[in-house]
């Protein structure tokens, strides 16, 4: 399904690691001197109070945000900040936590959009309607009905998404990043205003994003369910700083995660 | 045409064989995957089945056994269908939603040893109660997704059956031997075991056999005339007859192509794109369908509106006429051809009516308004009547003599007699062999001379001739005076007005008929805004004197209308009140399906009942309701009863005359 990759890193290697990364607003400390690893084939949770730096964390990893210190290793290579369209072609994709769809198009075009990155004829040829350009398209159009049937929303295909429920849209956000065929694909707060069969809905799909293509999953959440039966591996993060890092029974078990999330009395 | 050709061919794999040859280029099936339409011509489809039926016979089924066919309408199962007849093996359909229990009932009484299923739901619920299975040895499916790391030693994808089948077709000894296998089919074997869903007690399998069920069929083609050009979208239950009958017998009888929808939510709009000549919808389906559509006229912009409303308007006075062929001054026919343009052409374009040569409908009683509402935009909608044992038709509205309450006149070919207790009895060329090792039931449910028991209570109206339904024969009871009550055909009626949401009729065993009524919150609250009646609780609308004053006018028309038929004339409603609260299931009043219990009712609103009988004007009632979060509370209520006229018997009026 896949073109093999510059770099290709075995599964359980290191594919995306963050050292020592700090980014402030001015006065105020988002992360603070953070780091952890992501390996190949895993799901990663990131998890932590609100306010701990986790859709900041994962801004940097995409590019929106560059750390004024530390340094990102994506798929053996270094760099003290990353660029989106770096991101985006090393094999980054994400979802939002609002939804950031184009609310006019149908499902449909949406997916489709997440496949630009992909289409090698120049735009003026596919504005032409050149006969390579619309070959292409044909394929590319297979490629994101493949990706309809796999998360089941055919009926929909042709709505603007505009019109679809919360949950529904989230799913057509997810099939967009699924078309940019990406070797990371970076979740925010994925089950964000979903009851209890939409979540189950969700973390099959992901289970089986993993599973069935083999994508890297780094997802935040806050349903500790979730979490736990998801994630292969967690970190926990509170106002900015790492306070916890492995397996979710470890982190479950350890005293700080649980003071960050319960409070401590004074 | 192709209706004689079949009359030599007396196994479905035969025709298969017959349509290959004279219609080889013709769509035989179409299917929306990867949202766009897939077809697949009458050769290909012969060529796809001989493979797949080899590579079943590798797979080791044999003649004469069963094979039970799970899953919703898709090409691959209609084809295991073919295949499994090709061997002479007998198909046994299940309904895809089964649960695990129904599905181990019915694999364990057909005694299969071979199952081919959709997808991974199916097998993961065979799977779950293998252990009551003992004789099932294989499972094939056609969608992939999911299975890819499960066992598959006892376990194959439909593809790799089909794809070693075509291997071994190659060798001419190998084709000549699936040659004579079909040969030796006769029509006189069984062809199919569709068991029917047990309301009462446990699902019994029907069995058919190839020659009466193409008989049948080809009756039904040359009633309707159906050719290879038609078009029909399968989407009800594939284990449902009428979906065995309609489409795959029909299909095979006259070549027509049968699409299936991408999946059931998105049948709605596949049916736009696919455009059928031939549709079959229950009428709950047709219901919904208006409902939509009147609430999207509602929110539309004045212009529209007041355009659909006029034109709607000329539909009900020309429309039906015009669909009968018959006189229409010429004003009228051209304020229907603007309409047409307008209005009743672009909505049955959005409903995919616009090629539409024939519909039916069946299985429950329909409202005439809705009846006549799509017969007057040009929809050639008619009713028709049947059962599971008769391979579906018994009855059929012939074109030209439409009626909103009757199902039609008895099918060419069809015996129908009613027995004095009302109930319908049959034979007919597609009738069933028997139940399926079920011997005594086969016993019971026929007569000495051959005739089958519906189970339904009708009676032939003596106007048109047409056989009306009136209710399940058990359920029918007699008044004191030992006229015929039947109280779902009265309840029937008057939920038919949108104000009356729901009725229970009482009267067997009675001196006369009172009803109990609900009446709708939305339709009657709407009423009232519009009739400055004021109210400030549900209780206080159902008891408001004006409002009874509306239902009495509504009950009073039922009553002249139940006049009319002789048979029903002493039926007629004497008292009726209307109820303080809605009946609910949640109280147990209704089963989960929306259907009154009335015994249940009887005992819980005994007060009512015994003062309905008793003369009273009005009734204390008392009742326990349960709330939603399942605490309990007690509702009082005086409630008032009305007496109703009766209509003078439709008889009696013409003496006079």
């Amino acid at each position: 399904m896949r073109a093999p990759s510059g770099s290709d890193v075995a599964v359980g290697e290191v594919l995306l690691s963050v050292e020592n990364v700090s980014l402030s607003f001015g006065g105020v400390k988002a992360v603070s001197d953070v780091s952890f690893n992501i390996n190949k084939g895993e799901i990663r949770a990131i998890i932590g109070p609100n306010g701990a730096g986790k859709t900041s964390m994962l801004n940097i990893i995409n590019g929106f945000y560059h750390p004024q210190q530390g340094r990102i290793t994506f798929k053996g290579k270094t760099r003290s900040e990353m660029k989106p369209h770096e991101a985006a072609y090393g094999g980054i994709a994400r979802t939002f936590q609002n939804v950031a769809l184009f609310r006019g198009m149908t499902a449909l075009d949406n997916i489709m959009a997440g496949r630009s990155l992909k289409m090698k004829s120049a735009f003026i040829w596919q504005l032409l309607r050149h006969g390579p350009a619309m070959r292409e398209e044909v394929e590319h159009r297979q490629r994101v009905e493949e990706i309809i049937d796999f998360l089941k929303i055919q009926e929909i295909r042709r709505t603007p998404v505009g019109r679809l429920p919360y949950g529904l849209q989230k799913r057509v956000e997810l099939g967009r990043a699924l078309a940019m065929e990406p070797d990371l694909l970076l979740l925010d707060e994925p089950m964000a205003g979903m009851n209890i069969e939409e979540k189950e809905d969700m973390s099959r799909f992901i289970l089986d994003v993993n599973e069935h293509y083999g994508t890297t999953i780094a997802l935040i959440e806050h349903d500790m369910g979730v979490v736990m039966d998801l994630s292969d591996r967690v970190v926990v993060l509170d106002h900015g700083v790492k306070i916890a890092d492995g397996t979710p029974d470890e982190v479950k078990a350890n005293q700080a995660v649980i003071d960050a999330y319960l409070g401590v009395a004074h | 045409m192709a209706a004689n050709a079949a009359a030599t061919a007396d196994t479905f794999p035969k025709l298969l064989i017959r349509n290959a040859q004279l219609f080889g280029s013709r769509p035989a099936m179409r299917h929306k995957d990867l949202g766009i339409w897939q077809t697949w011509t009458w050769a290909e489809v012969n060529d796809l089945v001989r493979a797949y039926a080899v590579g079943l016979h590798k797979l080791g089924v044999k003649r004469g056994e069963t094979v039970a066919i799970v899953g919703a309408n898709r090409p691959r199962l209609y084809w295991s269908v073919m295949a499994v007849q090709m061997l002479g093996a007998v198909p046994v359909p299940v309904y895809a939603d089964a649960v695990a229990d129904e599905l181990a009932f019915v694999l364990s009484h057909a005694e299969v040893r071979f199952a081919a299923v959709e997808d991974q739901e199916q097998v993961d619920k065979i799977q779950s109660v293998k252990d009551r299975l003992p004789k099932l040895q294989e499972m094939f499916y056609d969608e992939r997704r999911g299975l890819r790391d499960y066992d598959h030693s006892h376990l194959h994808p439909m593809e790799d059956i089909i794809a070693a089948g075509r291997e071994a077709l190659a060798d001419p000894k190998v084709s000549a031997w699936l040659d004579a296998e079909i040969a030796a089919g006769k029509g006189s074997d069984p062809s199919i075991i569709l068991y029917t869903s047990g309301t009462t007690g446990a699902s019994k399998g029907v069995v058919l056999t190839g020659e009466r069920s193409i008989k049948a069929a080809s009756d039904t083609v040359a009633f309707d005339h159906l050719t290879e050009k038609d078009v029909a979208l399968a989407y009800l239950p594939l284990a449902w007859v009428g979906d065995h009958y309609l489409n795959y017998a029909q299909g095979l009888v006259s070549g027509f192509c049968t699409a299936c929808p991408e999946n059931s939510d998105t049948a709605m709009a596949d049916l736009r794109e696919i455009g059928p000549t031939f549709y079959f919808a229950p009428p709950r389906t047709l219901e919904l369908l208006l409902t939509r559509v009147m609430i999207r006229m509602e929110d539309a912009g004045y212009l529209k509106r007041k355009m659909f409303h006029y034109f709607i308007a000329i539909a009900r006075k020309y429309g039906e006429r015009i669909l009968n062929r018959q006189p229409v001054p010429l004003l009228g026919r051209l304020q229907y051809w603007l309409g047409e343009l307008l209005v009743y052409g672009p909505l049955k374009n959005v409903l995919g009516f616009s090629k539409v040569r024939v519909a039916y409908t069946a299985g429950e009683a329909v409202g005439p308004e809705l009846f006549n509402f799509y017969r007057s935009i040009g929809l050639n909608l008619k009713q028709l009547y049947g059962q599971t044992e008769a391979f579906l038709y018994l009855t059929a509205q012939p074109d030209g003599e439409i009626y909103s309450d009757t199902v039609g006149r008895t099918f060419p070919n069809v015996d129908l007699r009613i027995t004095p207790d009302g109930e319908v009895l049959f034979k007919s060329p597609g009738m069933f062999a028997g139940y399926f090792k079920d011997e005594a039931k086969t016993a019971e449910v026929m007569t000495e001379d051959g005739y089958v028991k519906t189970g339904d209570a009708g009676f032939f109206d003596e106007k048109t001739g047409h056989l009306k339904i009136i209710d399940r024969a058990k359920d029918v009871g007699k008044l004191n005076d030992g006229t015929l009550f039947p109280p779902k055909y009265i309840e029937n009626k008057l939920k038919f007005y949108p104000n009356i949401r729901e009725a229970v009729a009482y009267g067997d065993k009675r001196d006369f008929v009172a009803v109990m009524l609900n009446i709708d919150l939305t339709a009657v609250g709407s009423w009232a805004e519009r009739n400055n009646v004021v109210y400030s609780s549900y209780q206080e609308l159902a008891g408001h004197p004006l409002v009874y004053d509306m239902i009495e006018r509504h009950v009073a028309e039922v009553n002249r209308s139940l006049a009319a038929d002789k048979v029903m004339a002493g039926a007629q409603i004497k008292r009726f009140l209307i109820l303080h609260k809605e009946l609910d299931a949640d109280d147990g009043e209704l089963t989960r399906t929306q259907k009154v219990r009335r015994g249940f009712i009887a005992d819980r609103y005994g007060p009512l009942i015994k003062a309905l009988y008793d003369g009273s004007t009005e009734a204390d009632i008392a009742t326990e309701v349960t709330f939603e979060d399942g605490r309990k509370g007690m509702i009082k209520a005086r409630v008032k009863i009305r007496d109703m006229q009766t209509a003078p018997a439709a008889g009696i009026m013409g003496k006079a005359a």
